[in-house]
């Protein structure tokens, strides 16, 4: 009676440490197989981006069909323009959205379904925004510009700005807000410049993600901005930037348009990935503090 | 004396009330003018579901819901029907997630269950990070270094094997090279994978510490505690995160415009070339006029319902897996 048990005993703690065994090679073959793959796509990107990174990327402007050369000095100064006036429209709506959501936003109902709204845009298509920018921007004035470049790029920058920043603000102890009350100042004092300031770096953390963010998207741009093969600062006309360019000089049949379609891919991811890092930096602060 | 002492009372008073009136003025102010703000991500939805729905009328007052499983993409005689394109849309998604969602689980358990403490950090991050990568960068990986990997190395074998196999070979036919639906999931894949695996790693983390010593404590394994407390504990945010990354795998433009092979016909095997609403709408949407044009708003219309549905029941069920949190 005993032995049998024992041998019972015995097999089923082989069979569960076996599928343990296997449950565990699986998963860290899985995290080998990801980390493979996604290691493979940046040696990719970073070996054909450097060999296209020469001085000549960012003092030339993109070329046109069959010349040499060139660079995507035009789109450099373009997608930065583009990219610039969204954060001016993005950060302070996206901020005081985010008092709103926070302060304001635990007993209104409103609140709650917007918040949830809120969420849904962080993954809405973009290529979708794009069209309805198209439709309210681009198509009543008869022409692509900047602006509504700009304009879809910020439909996609304030939610993640207002999301960040509303957490933030959570993250302040309630202790500081009821201080600031005690002392007699009013509510949106206490909003701006007691929580607001205590959750100042958080902020930061929630722009530099939302311009992460922005900096990369494509679809969105191909409707409104579009392309300009030209130098030129003119928000109302179209517009050169990084990620049109890229698409296009990476469909094209030249080969120098290739090349530099992949010097403009890294110029991106790098400087993607340095707000993001950045923006680490500062919630790693907050957090401390 | 009495009066003078009365009337200074007095005037403080007033004052007080004056600046206490300006506040209570100042924030209801404050509190109308964030609301206005926080209105206007909702006032964007009700934009696009409008200006696309009024762009689309055309279109769907032409075909009707015979738009919906209309096979026809005739830019020239005006026919033009959604199914070709949402076949790809759903088909590259779900190969997408098909290929994910193991991985992604497998990385999500190692990073919170066998990783070296030290290690989790830099791993954790090094994930974060990569799904942060813009999209356009996976489609030129998926055009320029993948496809003809993927042709070589994987489409001529499979083909030469399976082809003749009853059932199962029709699956493998079409041409090889490199570019179609399956290259466009596998893509696809490669790109929602971080996302999706830094979505349940953070999802596992909810587990309360005392519910997975208490079952260590009654000798169960690791892979035993993985599968028999956290993932129950975590079911549904574990599906509302794969969730999110089908919505962002239905609604990708770049990484699957590169590499589907942009076919306006359905596809005939997993190997042919198709196409996905949002790469029509890329490829298309700068010749289009006239009916054309208004099909393309149909189409993005179509999508932006589509993943509006999969990411409100992601977000329900995320918020529902984060209000059990206090157990």
């Amino acid at each position: 009676m005993t032995m049998i048990q024992k041998m019972s005993d015995t097999a089923l703690y082989r069979s569960r440490q076996r599928a343990n065994l296997i449950g565990l090679t699986l998963s860290m073959f899985a995290m080998f197989l990801g980390l493979a793959a996604l290691l493979w796509i940046l040696f990719v990107l970073f070996s054909n981006g450097f060999a296209a990174l020469d001085i000549t990327l960012f003092t030339n402007d993109t070329p046109a069909p069959g010349s040499e050369g060139g660079g995507i000095r035009n789109a450099i100064v373009g997608s930065l323009m583009i990219v610039g006036l969204s954060v001016l429209i993005s950060t302070p709506l996206g901020v005081l959205a985010g008092i709103y959501l926070s302060e304001y936003g635990d007993t209104s109902k409103t609140a709650e379904f917007t918040r949830n709204v809120t969420d849904i845009m962080l993954s809405a298509p973009s290529i979708v925004l794009g069209l309805f920018v198209y439709a309210i921007a681009v198509a009543p004035v008869g022409h692509f510009s900047g602006y509504a470049g700009s304009l879809a790029l910020s439909l996609i920058a304030i939610p993640v700005v207002m999301r960040t920043t509303e957490n933030m603000l959570r993250l302040v102890p309630g202790s500081l807000r009821e201080a600031a009350f005690a002392l007699g100042a009013p509510r949106w004092k206490v909003s701006l410049m007691v929580t607001l300031r205590a959750a100042k770096s958080g902020v930061i953390t929630g722009v530099l993600l939302a311009v992460a963010r922005i900096s990369g998207e494509t679809a969105p741009l191909l409707f409104t901005a579009l392309n300009n093969q030209f130098f030129s600062t003119n928000m109302e006309a179209p517009m050169a930037n990084l990620p049109v360019v890229i698409f296009q000089f990476a469909m094209s049949p030249y080969q120098n348009w290739i090349q530099l379609a992949w010097g403009a891919a890294l110029l991106i991811t790098l400087t993607v990935l340095l707000l993001n890092i950045l923006a680490r930096v500062f919630f790693r602060e907050k957090v401390k503090s | 004396m009495n009066t003078t002492s009365d009337h200074s009372q007095q005037n403080a008073k007033s004052a007080v009330l004056a600046v206490a009136k300006r506040q209570l003025l100042q924030d209801a102010l404050f509190h109308r003018v964030t609301q206005l703000f926080s209105l206007v991500v909702l006032v964007a939805l009700l934009g696009i579901i409008i200006s696309l729905f009024v762009n689309a009328l055309p279109t769907f007052s032409k075909f009707g819901f015979k738009f919906l499983w209309y096979v026809e993409w005739d830019i020239i005689k005006g026919e033009f029907g959604a199914a070709i394109s949402i076949v790809g849309t759903i088909l590259s998604a779900g190969i997408a997630m098909i290929l994910a969602v193991p991985l992604a689980f497998g990385i999500a358990v190692f990073l919170t269950e066998t990783c070296p403490v030290w290690l989790r950090r830099p791993l954790g991050t090094a994930v974060e990070l990569l799904a942060a990568v813009p999209s356009i960068i996976y489609g030129m990986f998926g055009l320029f270094v993948f496809a003809p990997v993927f042709s070589e190395f994987l489409q001529v074998p499979l083909q030469s094997v399976l082809m003749g196999m009853p059932i199962v070979g029709w699956l493998f036919g079409g041409a090889t090279n490199g570019l179609g639906i399956m290259a466009a999931g596998i893509i696809l894949a490669f790109m929602v994978l971080p996302f999706v695996a830094a979505v349940m790693r953070d999802v596992f983390e909810i587990t309360p510490v005392i519910l997975r010593e208490s079952a260590y404590g009654l000798g169960c394994t690791t892979w035993e505690v993985v599968r028999k407390v956290v993932l129950p504990y975590t079911q549904k945010g574990v599906i509302g995160g794969v969730m999110l990354g089908l919505g962002r795998a239905l609604g990708e433009t770049m990484a699957v415009t590169f590499v589907i092979g942009n076919a306006n016909r359905l596809p005939t095997s997993l190997f042919s070339p198709g196409t996905s609403i949002a790469s029509v709408l890329a490829n298309e949407f700068g010749e289009a006029e006239g009916l054309h044009f208004n099909t393309l708003f149909a189409l993005g219309f179509l999508l932006f319902c589509i993943t509006f549905i999969v990411l409100s029941i992601a977000k329900w069920l995320i918020n529902r897996t984060e209000k059990s949190k206090g157990l």
